[in-house]
């Protein structure tokens, strides 16, 4: 009962998909530092990289974080790339002076860009001498987020996977819940599984290293973000089983995504509904209020974080919208079957992107909103169309029953407001 | 290899980007990583244009790097071209594109393109922003520009404002009104709003106006080189600074330049007596030279500051600026290093901060007002409102943008008079500023910072008596006090010793 309903017309999960590859409005997998170093909060991540990787997390982060950030960049000079300098021997003092101003970080990240990984600096052996070095103190990981290698959020994903091997072995049956959630979220998810009777539930990524994140052949895992493909597989690799579901997105979203893992630990149906039937009628009305704006209209999305299919899911079938485009920068069978087998059948599934032909086609649909970029919007707006920065969807609490009123805010906030702004002279 | 945190300038081919936005019918393909459009959003989001950056980037992966990069410039160009028509295309890599050297100058002429292909060699790993900027903006003059005769009339050609510039938008109206004043027509003004046909006219004119010397220098001395054209070497921002560029625009012209100043306030509104309480404040001055060098000349003589410290971010300016410290009496900071401004703004004490957004910040922390006169540059530094810097209604602005951060004259006297009332206290902040009054926390021990010499200590009555003092002057009284001691030899800090500091350093 109350399971979510294949759509009628089918859904679009067997849909042919538009593979295109061009020109990429998309951030880079160095930006999800952003976020990942104020969830994680004794890491510390260094990008090595060039004076433009610097300038991406500064203008990415919008409004500056000034106080000390905990991430910052090895800025790769002439003397690097000539060969003057040993590039390991510069990182060892940079990190060493750095662990030394900073006592309080445990975990240090060493993140790859595009120009480290074009001269193939060894960061992964780099780590492993640090680690040695400054063990045990410090724990010293490496992973890539270069523009060459990942797109946007698959650097949370690439960051994710590489905490997996190391973590600790455990033979018990746990449940590990994998993905950067703002903690007021991850602790009405805590709560909701706890009244499920559900447990013990560990987290990756932990806020802090001695926390007790562990995995082995009896873990179960469910994944909150669907962007998070290498870090499914590396888990897949230590023995744990996924729990595949749709993802946590609005009232239905949440409810699938729970009732997966309450079925996976036999939870009675009794049991769900109590705990689940107050938070949802709450989500239902919220999301009723907050669609209003959105009934009936058409929405197109570029590609950005991966969120797409989850949201235009929770749009479609929960606002009452009808979606044009659905654009992803990767389609993984494995995360986004679930959502795509309730998408209702119609839209442009893509794959990729070619920005000046997706633009064209946005253009020939003129939808009621666009979900995009920061560097589409405004030019967008400008041409009369109404946007939604996609960005925003990654940075605001949107996870579960209690943030999907919001969730649904943040898509009919641009139109109400096209409708409130009276700027022409009255008759 | 050096860790930064924050960076004031990004990579030299955001120059570029910032000449190629700030031009029309000009295309720039630039051989560059996925990721490296986040740069569009400078434009679009901060400075809130309506259009995207004219950039195509080729977005090769990992993947192309074993095959074919160079074809896939190619076809970005060919597509580039087709698509936006431009009358002339830039072409350059990234940083990543650079290590890779599938030399896209190269590629492009081979192309047969029957528009004109300008070349930039914008070396990644050793120089930034503004020297992108402005070596883009030279190579477009130098290819682009014809030999020609002069106009009928005194013309004169605009240099340097780009997008995402400090105010330029505001500044290039603000000049052209002035010029106009003055009997002389613009010819053109580049890059910002220029056409690459319109680049072609500049030797048209008379001579040039350099407004902002970080993105237009190069292309101003290749003029007046190859084309006869001299330039200005003033940047009218101040009082002072716009009647002496008025003068020199006299002289290279011949024209008697009577300007019209019934619009310029900011003299009286600096002598009339509610501002005397500006009188000697301390300020600190850091951002690019150009902005520097302005401001410490208005500190001083136009608001009459004490300036304690001037310094850039961008070394290409660094002789001026060092020159000018010794005429201030002061040590020059040049440097790039966040932490390194920091320590530098910590251990000066200012009572205000003329900077960047960046020195915002710091005084943000520090509890120090800071005004922005510099790029790099916020959301907040594209207002609505026309808010010029050059010229006069530029120096009225200034004169508001400084005096907005501090606490005003007379609060500043009933700070010092109800010290300890509840409402009206130090960590209240300037009244005008909003936020939230916080009401007085009595018998809060807040820690009290070492002193700057190990061998003195404060007795507890002098340490109580600092506490009063409000919170705007109160390092500077720590600093004399200590300073006074140490010149004394002496080892504590009574009641006695404030005082006689305060009466030591009284102006």
């Amino acid at each position: 009962m109350n399971a979510p309903l294949t759509p009628a017309n089918g859904g679009c999960r067997d849909a042919p998909v538009l593979k295109e590859r061009g020109q990429r409005e998309v951030f880079c997998g160095l930006t999800g530092i952003i976020w990942l170093h104020r969830k994680m909060q004794d890491a510390f991540f260094l990008v090595v990289g060039s004076r433009t990787c610097a300038h991406l997390l500064q203008s990415a982060a919008g409004v500056m974080i000034f106080a000390e950030p905990r991430f910052g960049t090895a800025i790769l000079e002439e003397s690097d790339l000539a060969g003057l300098a040993d590039a390991h021997e510069e990182l060892d003092r940079e990190v060493s002076r750095l662990l030394a101003r900073r006592p309080d970080i445990r975990q240090l990240f060493l993140v790859g860009s595009c120009p480290s990984e074009v001269i193939k600096i060894d960061l992964a052996r780099a780590a492993e001498r640090l680690s040695q070095v400054h063990a045990p103190h410090v724990r010293v990981l490496n992973y890539s987020g270069s523009g060459i290698e990942t797109t946007f959020t698959q650097g949370e994903d690439a960051c994710l996977a590489s905490m997996v091997p190391v973590l600790k072995d455990t033979t018990d049956r746990e449940l590990l819940v994998v993905g950067a959630l703002p903690d007021v979220v991850e602790d009405q998810m805590l709560g909701l599984l706890a009244e499920l009777g559900i447990g013990p539930v560990r987290l990756l990524p932990a806020r802090r290293i001695d926390d007790t994140t562990a995995v082995g052949p009896n873990t179960v895992f469910a994944l909150t973000q669907p962007f998070l493909g290498d870090t499914h597989a590396a888990l897949e690799r230590r023995g744990a089983r996924h729990i595949a579901a749709p993802f946590p997105f609005g009232d239905e979203g949440t409810t699938a995504w729970l009732r997966a893992i309450a079925t996976e630990f036999g939870v009675s149906e009794a049991t769900f509904e109590t705990v689940t039937a107050a938070p949802r009628a709450r989500a239902r009305k919220a999301i009723a209020q907050a669609s209003e704006a959105l009934r009936g209209k058409s929405v197109f999305f570029f590609p950005d974080s991966q969120l797409e299919i989850p949201l235009a899911r929770f749009l479609t079938r929960e606002c009452g919208m009808t979606a044009v485009e659905v654009g992803s920068p990767y389609i993984h069978d494995a995360l986004h079957g679930p959502d795509l087998d309730l998408l209702p059948a119609g839209p442009q599934i893509s794959e990729g992107q070619d920005v000046d032909k997706q633009l064209e086609r946005a253009r020939a649909t003129r939808p009621d909103l666009t979900v995009c970029g920061l560097g589409l919007a405004n030019p967008l707006e400008a041409e009369g169309l109404s946007t939604k920065w996609a960005i925003e969807l990654v940075f605001t609490p949107v996870h579960f029953y209690e943030q999907a009123g919001d969730l649904a805010g943040l898509f009919s906030r641009p139109l109400r407001r096209k409708t409130v702004l009276q700027l022409e002279a009255a008759e | 290899m050096k860790l930064t945190v924050w960076t004031y300038e990004g990579p030299p081919h955001v120059g570029a980007m910032r000449v190629a936005t700030a031009m029309k019918g000009l295309h720039y393909v630039l051989h560059a990583p996925q990721g490296d459009t986040y740069a569009d959003l400078l434009f679009t989001m901060i400075e809130r244009r309506n259009h995207r950056p004219p950039v195509t980037y080729t977005t090769f992966q990992a993947r192309d790097l074993g095959s074919d990069t160079a074809t896939l410039f190619k076809q970005s160009c060919q597509e580039a071209v087709d698509r936006f028509d431009p009358q002339a295309i830039i072409v350059g890599a990234s940083c990543t594109a650079e290590l890779i050297q599938d030399d896209p100058a190269g590629l492009a002429e081979t192309m047969g393109l029957s528009i004109p292909v300008i070349p930039l060699e914008l070396p990644s790993y050793q120089r930034k922003e503004n020297f992108g900027a402005d070596e883009t903006f030279y190579q477009i003059v130098k290819n682009l520009a014809q030999p020609q005769d002069r106009t009928a009339r005194v013309t004169c050609n605009i240099l340097g404002p780009t997008a995402l510039g400090f105010r330029h938008r505001d500044d290039v109206e603000e000049i052209t009104g002035l010029l106009s004043d003055l009997g002389i027509d613009v010819n053109v003004v580049a890059p910002l709003g220029a056409t690459p046909a319109d680049i072609a006219r500049l030797p048209a004119a008379h001579f040039n106006v350099l407004l902002s010397p970080e993105t237009g220098e190069s292309a101003a001395r290749w003029l007046e080189k190859t084309h006869s054209q001299p330039f200005t070497k003033i940047v009218p921002i101040g009082v002072g600074a716009t009647r002496d560029f008025i003068a020199e625009v006299a002289t290279i012209t011949g024209l008697p330049c009577k300007p019209d100043e019934s619009r310029l306030r900011m003299p009286w509104w600096s002598r009339s007596v509610d501002s005397t309480y500006l009188t000697g404040k301390r300020v600190f001055i850091f951002g690019d030279g150009t902005h520097v060098a302005a401001h410490a000349r208005i500190a001083r003589d136009e608001m009459g500051f004490e300036v304690v410290g001037i310094g850039c971010y961008n070394r290409e300016m660094a002789r001026p600026i060092r020159a000018l410290a010794k005429e201030y009496g002061v040590e020059a900071l040049i440097s790039d290093d966040y932490l390194e401004v920091e320590q530098t703004i910590e251990a000066l004490s200012p009572e205000m901060i003329l900077g960047t957004q960046m020195e915002r910040h710091i005084g943000k922390r520090l509890g120090i007002p800071c005004a922005v006169i510099s790029a790099p540059v916020h959301v907040q530094d594209y207002p609505a409102r026309y808010s010029p810097q050059v010229g006069f209604e530029g120096a009225n602005v200034i004169f508001d943008t400084l005096i907005h951060p501090l606490v005003m004259g007379l609060e500043e006297h009933l700070l010092t008079m109800f010290r300890d009332d509840f409402e009206f206290h130090d960590d209240a902040g300037p009244s005008h500023h909003g936020g939230k009054a916080k009401a007085r926390v009595d018998d809060v021990e807040t820690p009290t910072p070492q002193p700057q010499d190990d061998n003195i200590i404060w007795l507890s009555d002098a340490e109580k008596e600092l506490k009063k003092i409000p919170f705007f002057v109160r390092g500077k009284a720590r600093r004399n006090t200590e300073t006074f001691a140490m010149e004394k030899g002496l080892h504590e800090i009574s009641l006695d010793t404030l005082y006689e500091a305060k009466a030591h350093y009284a102006r």
